[in-house]
């Protein structure tokens, strides 16, 4: 897999902080199973962290000693444990989308112009979907209020801004009005989040608005 | 260079305790983990508007966690700090937040046994410098620095790259990153 659309600094460092919300943090953590460079770049942002944390004036309690000794209490039979990973990937989905799934095959509803989706997780603060486009086909030209990122898992997409493959992220910042079109050949399949609202600007898209539930 | 019986020579406080609870179960280095992290985490805490009993909480599971994970740090993957950081903040997002942050696929490979002891002193003497620089930058940058990895950062603020971290620090970063792009590449498999 040849990466070229990798995640900005600023993404990587965010995610790193525990500050994206989950739509984009699961966004983050399929490409960095599928990218050695962002998994050596969130290494480095933790990295940075770390520092931070060890030069940050420490805040003393007298309640100290009394958490430190009930603390050493419990660390005999406390069993080791093993590191946090998601589930094995499945197929060309990465452990973080295969938890989303809850472990399953994707459930694909009917979008219209042959585009499926499954919503993976929406809440107040955004949402995550997988998308399934027809090769060739066009996504309905939209903007945002706010920040789209989608990572193509197989086939490809172009816009005016580029052409994605297998493993590449998209950002698409506040005010970028595209339109996105499926590569020929296969589906492009694509996990995609976003923090608010899309805007469609053609008619009969808004028509698909309630439908696609963003 | 350290020498074959001095293995830990050379290495920073915080990484010997934790190697020493990661190969001896040393309960006094683990008690000095909890001194120095204990207050910088309930730092850490307060920057996040984090109160009361929920505090104690997550210092306390975070660092029983470190104890049962030891096993798992790589000096030559990350620094003790950088390690601890992440165990906390996940604790900090499973406590407070009720949520589960999700998490890249783990790498293929094992790490090595024993890594290359040139890789861990490079990682350490980057900490060392990052670290000075840090401090030595004016009061308000600082400031920004720590927002952006303390997760105080709004989502607009990340999506305006707002706190980005500047002159000194970023240089400091992108060398460990070399750093760590070369241990990750080494020990990938063909
Ligand atoms: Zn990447």
């Amino acid at each position: 897999m040849t990466i070229r659309h990798h995640l900005p600094a600023r993404l990587i460092r965010a995610y790193a902080a525990g500050s994206l919300p989950k739509s984009f943090a699961t966004v983050v953590a399929a490409h960095i199973s599928l990218c050695d460079e962002c998994r050596a770049q969130l290494a480095a942002e933790e990295f940075a962290a770390g520092a931070v944390l060890d030069s940050l004036p420490p805040l003393y309690e007298p309640g100290d000693e009394r958490l430190r000794e009930a603390l050493l209490a419990r660390l005999d039979g406390a069993p080791h444990l093993p590191d946090e990973a998601p589930p094995a990937p499945m197929g060309i989905f990465p452990g973080p989308v295969v938890q989303a799934l809850g472990g399953r095959p994707p459930r694909w509803r009917r979008l219209g112009g042959g585009i499926r989706q499954e919503i993976l997780a929406r809440d107040a603060r955004g949402s995550v979907r997988l998308l399934h486009i027809p090769p060739g086909t066009a996504v309905p030209e939209h903007s945002h209020s706010g920040l789209e990122l989608t990572l193509v898992l197989a086939g490809s997409f172009g816009d005016a801004t580029g052409h994605y493959g297998a493993g590449d992220v998209e950002v698409a910042d506040e005010g970028l009005a595209h339109a996105p079109v499926a590569g020929p050949g296969a589906p492009c399949i694509c996990l995609a989040a976003t923090d608010a609202p899309l805007r469609f600007r053609p008619l009969i898209p808004r028509l698909l608005q309630p439908l696609m539930r963003i | 260079m350290p020498s074959g019986d001095e293995p830990h020579a050379g290495l920073d406080e915080q990484t010997r305790w934790l190697l020493a609870v990661r190969d001896r179960r040393d309960r006094q280095a683990f008690a000095r983990l909890f001194d120095f992290y204990g207050p910088r985490l309930r730092a850490m805490l307060a920057r996040l508007g984090c109160t009361g009993a929920a505090v104690d909480d997550v210092i306390q599971d975070a660092l029983l966690r470190v104890w049962q994970k030891a096993g798992q740090f790589d000096p030559a993957q990350a620094s003790a700090s950088a390690w601890i950081f992440r165990i906390a903040r996940n604790r900090y997002i499973d406590i407070v937040r009720r949520d589960t942050r999700p998490m890249p696929d783990a790498l293929a490979v094992e790490p090595p046994p024993e890594p290359d002891p040139g890789e861990v002193l490079a990682l350490q003497a980057e900490g060392a410098r990052l670290r000075a620089a840090l401090a030595e930058l004016p009061k308000e940058q600082r400031r920004m620095v720590e927002m952006a990895y303390l997760g105080e950062l709004s989502h607009r603020e990340i999506a305006e790259e707002t706190g980005l971290p500047l002159g000194t620090v970023k240089s400091r970063i992108r060398l460990a990153l070399e750093r760590l792009r070369y241990h990750l590449k080494e020990h990938k498999p063909p």
